[in-house]
């Protein structure tokens, strides 16, 4: 693993370089990112007037409650076995959560890679494998791998639910907004590994703000805060990459291509954002019968739900702070969440509850 | 068709059923432990929440302690469910100060376990516990039917002999002792977890199951002013330490930087999002002693193939009571909390 440690001398010079004379709002998009800031304590280093606030880039977060429901009713039916990332186990919907459906004897399986789901519809043939693609553009393409076994294997107990959700389509969408008051992205290190930093270049140029590919490691991101201080400071608006031992200008073409082979773009639905354009993948017409909805005719179920009160939607847009929900750490925890934010480890409430946010306690 | 369903908005997590988050070793199974366990069972003796309970039989006193191993793979790098359900019971003798003698040991098997593989760990078991110098005294065999357990369930309890000058009690802890682990953490933990998802970390995460009595011993029997002494398995340094300084009612302060942590497990950490401090050991010793004396404990400590990456990590505080801190490597400060329920991986 690489290691960046920082002495102490290059930490002061870092901070240094972020004097500005005056307020300076970033948005970090990436949840793995929200973490890592919560974890390692970084708002209190950084100096008052520069103030981070957390993007819509945590994909258990924004997945809508609607496709959260239809999840539950397929773990219901006794053939199927639900695969899936660990951070979707405890996401609450209105019967419960996947976690408790697996105490009273659903098939529900956490695993590792979604090659794994496919060996398990290979290993129990009279079961029906259900995947939970749920992901930005990292997790995309192993999708796309694991349904291309699927399609050797002439698999038929194999599917997926559909989840992934794109980027760019949802930078746009903030930016869009005249209440986003944001002057510069720290921008998601993984999936640009994928996408590459191209299709960033848009920001700067229409929208006038300043945007860093970023690490992960704490060193990482205090440098890429200095280089968007940077930036700002001279004012200037480009799109530097910090994140240069992973990220190209041109990203990942493998990737991309077969994750074009076995998706297309659609009008996604996301939990605080509403439907946007292009948002989301969907499987290629061709590949339909890999998608769980339409194989267990769950597509056209509309849930009328009632609100829960939690404010998530206007904190993934970075308008509101995990503190001013009336339900954070009251009737919200980890242990008992009402919201995924509060579930997902790249979740905004649950940094704020386990870090307090990253700033200074006790 | 359009099909329309009502519902309620999200219904919160039942409180009234078995989670595996019950045995995760954080806070559910704290609640868990009063809410059912001592109201039902509470005496004087469980009260206490100590690691084995101590009778007084005459100037002596017994230490007392019973655990029961459900793990899975039952065969993992670095030991077998054999070897841990002896580890696990005379470590938590000997962090009580107590030289550990006999054992009992019960086990529930599933029908169609192969009798090699039982017959292994019986000898995993054996050579364990000779090593440790305890003996198994008392057995008892279940079978049960296929389905009902998980191929082998092991229960272990154990006693043994503290001396009458050793009274070791987290209410001795006092602001200024120093924190002391014995090597690094979370290797039990990670090794189990890829061991079971079939994880291929190269070279292989093994568990450090191992017994630490004789190192136990050792420590105490330098005089210096130790405190209490823990070992750190389910729920990891953190919980252990949250415990610690709640039933001291002082805070800890740790330090990032002298944190004991294989690369290895930090790297296969990140690729799942986890963070050792949470993870299980099997085989460290958690020791708070008096500031002057924890240089000593520490060249004691190194004497020990087991304790030659032992750490002073920490100290004790009044700052913040009932809270463990952790100050970074970036000399930022972080909270630490109990385990809430299992840690997640995370997804991208």
């Amino acid at each position: 693993m690489l290691q960046l440690k920082m002495n102490k001398k290059t930490l002061n010079n870092l901070l240094k370089g972020m004097n500005i004379d005056r307020n300076v709002r970033l948005m970090e998009v990436c949840g793995t990112h929200t973490m890592a800031i919560a974890r390692a304590g970084i708002k209190q280093l950084l100096p008052p007037n520069i103030e981070l606030i957390s993007g819509p880039g945590c994909p258990v977060c924004v997945t809508d409650q609607q496709d959260i429901e239809k999840i539950l009713l397929l773990a219901q039916n006794p053939r199927v076995l639900i695969t899936t990332f660990g951070d979707m186990l405890r996401v609450p919907g209105s019967t419960g959560s996947l976690q408790e459906m697996q105490a009273q004897g659903a098939g529900v399986r956490v695993v590792y890679s979604p090659l794994d789901a496919v060996n398990l519809a290979r290993t129990n043939p009279r079961k029906e494998v259900v995947f939970l693609a749920v992901g930005f553009e990292t997790t995309a393409p192993t999708v796309a791998v694991a349904l291309e076994e699927a399609v050797k294997d002439n698999l038929n107990n194999f599917s997926i639910v559909c989840l992934h959700k794109l980027v760019i389509p949802a930078l746009e969408t903030l930016l869009l907004d005249p209440e986003t008051d944001v002057h510069g992205f720290l921008l998601p290190g993984h999936v640009s590994s994928i996408i590459g930093t191209n299709p960033y270049d848009f920001i700067p140029r229409v929208y006038k703000r300043s945007c860093v590919v970023s690490g992960f490691e704490p060193g990482d991101i205090l440098e890429s805060i200095f280089l968007l201080i940077k930036q700002l400071k001279t004012g200037e608006h480009r799109v530097d990459n910090q994140y240069r031992r992973g990220v190209t200008k041109a990203g990942n073409k493998t990737a991309q291509q077969l994750m074009d082979k076995y998706f297309e773009p659609f009008k996604a639905h996301w939990r605080g954002l509403g439907e946007i354009d292009n948002s989301g993948l969907n499987l290629r017409t061709q590949y339909e019968k890999y998608n769980a909805f339409t194989k267990f005719e769950v597509d056209d179920i509309k849930f009328n739900l009632k609100p829960t009160g939690c404010i998530c939607g206007q904190v993934l847009k970075g308008k509101r702070k995990t503190q001013d929900c009336p339900l954070f750490s009251k009737t919200c925890t980890p242990s008992s969440p009402v919201g995924p934010c509060m579930v997902s480890s790249e979740g905004t409430c649950a940094a704020s509850f386990y870090y307090a946010g990253g700033e200074k306690v006790g | 068709m359009l099909q329309v369903f009502i519902m309620q908005g999200v219904k919160k997590l039942a409180e009234d059923k078995i989670m595996l988050a019950h045995g995760a070793g954080g806070l559910k199974t704290q609640r868990l432990i009063r809410q059912i366990f001592q109201k039902n069972l509470g005496n004087a003796y469980l009260q206490q929440e100590l690691d084995a309970a101590l009778i007084k039989f005459s100037s002596h006193k017994i230490a007392l302690s019973t655990d029961s191993f459900v793990i899975s793979p039952i065969f993992f790098p670095g030991g077998d469910i054999g070897k841990l359900a002896v580890c696990g019971t005379v470590n938590d003798l000997a962090v009580m100060g107590a030289k550990p003698l006999y054992l009992t040991l019960g086990l529930i098997i599933e029908e169609g376990l192969p009798l090699e593989e039982l017959d292994s760990l019986m000898a995993s078991l054996g050579n364990t516990a000779r090593e440790a110098g305890v003996q198994i005294v008392a057995g008892d065999t279940k079978v049960v039917e296929h389905g009902a357990c998980d191929k082998i369930f092991i229960n272990t309890s154990g006693i043994g002999i503290v001396p009458p000058n050793i009274d070791l009690r987290p209410q001795k802890m006092s602001p200024g002792d120093k924190i002391i682990v014995s090597g690094p953490l979370g290797n039990h933990g990670i090794a189990i977890l890829a061991a079971r998802e079939g994880l291929d970390f190269k070279p292989p995460l093994a568990s450090d199951c191992t017994y630490i009595n004789y190192l136990a011993d050792g420590l105490l029997s330098t005089g210096a002013n130790i405190k209490c002494m823990r070992d750190p398995t389910r729920g990891g340094l953190a919980t252990t330490l949250n415990e610690l300084a709640a039933q001291a009612g002082l805070g800890i302060k740790l330090f990032e930087e002298e944190l004991p942590i294989d690369p290895q497990v930090k790297g296969a950490c990140s690729i799942l999002g986890l963070d050792p401090l949470y993870l299980a050991n099997e085989g460290k010793v958690v020791i708070v002693v008096g500031n002057k004396d924890a240089q000593m404990v520490l060249q004691e400590l190194k004497k020990y193939k087991i304790g030659r990456e032992a750490s002073i990590v920490g100290e004790v505080t009044d700052a913040h009571p009932s809270k463990v801190v952790m100050e970074t490597e970036l000399g930022t400060v972080r909270v630490l909390h109990m385990l809430e329920g299992d840690p997640l991986p995370r997804i991208c």
